[in-house]
């Protein structure tokens, strides 16, 4: 079943195209892994699909019984603000927002925010101070807020950028189980292990244009060839 | 000193919308600051002055002029302070503007106007009316604000993510121009327009160096607002000192003392 499709699409800031004729469907359950050049237009796709900016031609639709409020999304680590007065649980919690009603989070919601940080080996800390966790902890931590906001669809941008070795393989791991669990994802990235090890499909942005299919045909095509030579992967 | 107070109506009333302004104004002052939209705060209040100037010339009441004036400048300063990179720029010319229009309104309007009052406040000035609708807002800001605790607190922390998982930030961002508006309007008739963003800035800025966490910041900074505006209140009428001048010097206090609290804090933890 597809979750969110576009088709003949143009993606750009204030007029500028940046891609054009871009088509491409999310399935459920799909692994997306989105690559591509610096300023090819990786974080104007994102920001489509999320609504944060319109396309200039075309539309997105999410479909299948998608709706807005069942998106989970893991936001560059460099946009949010290190030294935010924040407890765990705050930042936590404010991803069920999407779907509270009333005033008060409900025991249900704080149980289950505890369950998302448990999930992710963060439990101990639930009431320390955001801007005290490490970079690694932190990352954690806004997985688990992604996850409340979602049972669906997570979306990562570049989530691993800051991470050192061990803790990104961590956070493939449990992108790979959330995904053997039903969850699609669909992931920014500039590193060529989780597409050629986890992604059933990818999409690859460059300027002269896109590529989108799945992974074999990808890594068979002239842009996955480059990019696993690149990436030093080419014998 | 209390009981003498109480029974000037003048000061009662004084007394009560300081109280509600300073609350309201630290509640809202912990989401600007922490989205850096404190020269906001400032711009307003300048603007809040151009309106009063231009009130005083035409006659008009004050509160007529000034309140749709600042909540319209809220939604533009806005604008152009999350559009571009430069809109403090932006924000300095506003200010300046509408002081220099306030100036002029003001001298042309001739000697029955106290230009002093409007810059730096005076609690003489705040008439039934005043108190009525300073009154009514704070009670609007306060309960808007408990009621989209949540919301605001998201749309502050991580305004991509709200707005990514279906949260209407659009909204949230307007909610708090507009209480931020109509708090800097009825506020500058105590502090004065130079002054009042410091009700703003102050609180969440003290509050920040000792706590950490959204909840007892906004807990604290709302505490120590309340309890800076009185002992500058009750300061000011003991040694006949202008208020709005002794409650920010109160504020300026509690800062030096979190500042220390903080760098003590970070020794001990060194230490440790």
């Amino acid at each position: 079943m597809t979750l969110i499709k576009g088709d003949d699409l143009t993606l750009g800031y204030e007029g500028q195209a940046i891609i054009s004729g871009l088509s491409f469907s999310v399935d459920e359950g799909d692994y997306l892994c989105i690559v591509g050049e610096n300023g090819s237009g990786k974080s104007t796709f994102i920001k489509t699909v999320l609504g944060l900016i319109d396309p200039l031609k075309g539309h997105i639709e999410y479909c299948g019984g998608l709706r807005k409020n069942e998106i989970g999304y893991l936001p560059q680590m460099s946009g949010i603000q290190r030294d935010f007065p924040s407890s765990v649980m705050e930042v936590v919690l404010s991803g069920c927002l999407n779907r509270h009603r009333g005033l008060f989070y409900s025991s249900k919601e704080k149980s289950k925010a505890k369950e998302m940080l448990e999930k992710l080996g963060m439990a101990d800390k639930a009431f320390s101070s955001f801007q005290e966790l490490s970079g690694g902890q932190q990352q954690r931590v806004l997985l688990s807020r992604a996850l409340m906001a979602t049972e669906k669809l997570l979306f990562l941008d570049e989530p691993t950028s800051g991470l050192d070795a061990r803790t990104t393989g961590e956070l493939y791991g449990m992108l790979r189980a959330l995904n053997g669990a039903g969850i699609t994802i669909m992931m920014v990235t500039h590193d060529i292990h989780p597409a050629l090890n986890d992604a059933r499909t990818i999409l690859h942005f460059a300027h002269s244009g896109y590529f989108f299919g799945p992974k074999d045909a990808y890594f068979g095509s002239v842009p996955g060839k480059e990019f696993l030579k690149e990436s030093g992967h080419d014998n | 000193m209390i009981t003498e107070i109480f029974s000037y109506s003048f000061l009662v009333r004084a007394l009560l919308v300081g109280l509600f302004v300073s609350l309201a104004a630290s509640l809202l002052g912990v989401s600007l600051v922490l989205r850096r939209f404190s020269m906001i705060g400032d711009g307003l209040s300048h603007v809040g002055f151009g309106a009063l100037g231009v009130s005083a010339l035409l006659s008009l009441q004050p509160m007529i002029v000034t309140i749709p004036v600042v909540v319209i400048s809220a939604f533009i300063l806005l604008k152009v302070s999350e559009k571009s990179k430069g809109g403090d720029s932006s924000i300095a010319l506003i200010s300046s503007s509408a002081l220099a229009i306030g100036v002029i309104a003001v001298s042309t309007a001739g000697i029955n106007t106290d230009l002093n009052a409007f810059l730096f406040g005076s609690i003489l000035s705040v008439s039934r009316t005043d108190g009525l609708v300073a009154g009514a807002v704070s009670l609007v800001t306060l309960l808007s604000y408990l009621c989209f605790y949540h919301q605001i607190y998201a749309t502050t922390f991580d305004t991509a993510f709200a707005k990514a998982t279906g949260i209407n930030t659009g909204r949230y961002t307007a909610l708090l121009a507009l209480l931020t508006a109509l708090v800097i309007v009825v506020g500058m008739r105590i502090l004065g327009s130079l002054l009042i963003s410091s009700l703003i800035i102050f609180p969440s800025s003290i509050a920040m160096k000792v706590e950490k966490t959204y909840r007892s910041v906004s807990i604290l900074a709302a505490i120590e607002s309340v309890v800076a505006f009185l002992i500058g209140f009750f300061m000011s009428y003991l040694f006949s000192l202008p208020t709005g001048a002794s409650i920010v010097a109160v504020h300026m206090i509690f800062f030096v003392i979190a500042s220390g609290v903080k760098g003590l804090r970070a020794i001990s933890d060194r230490r440790g």
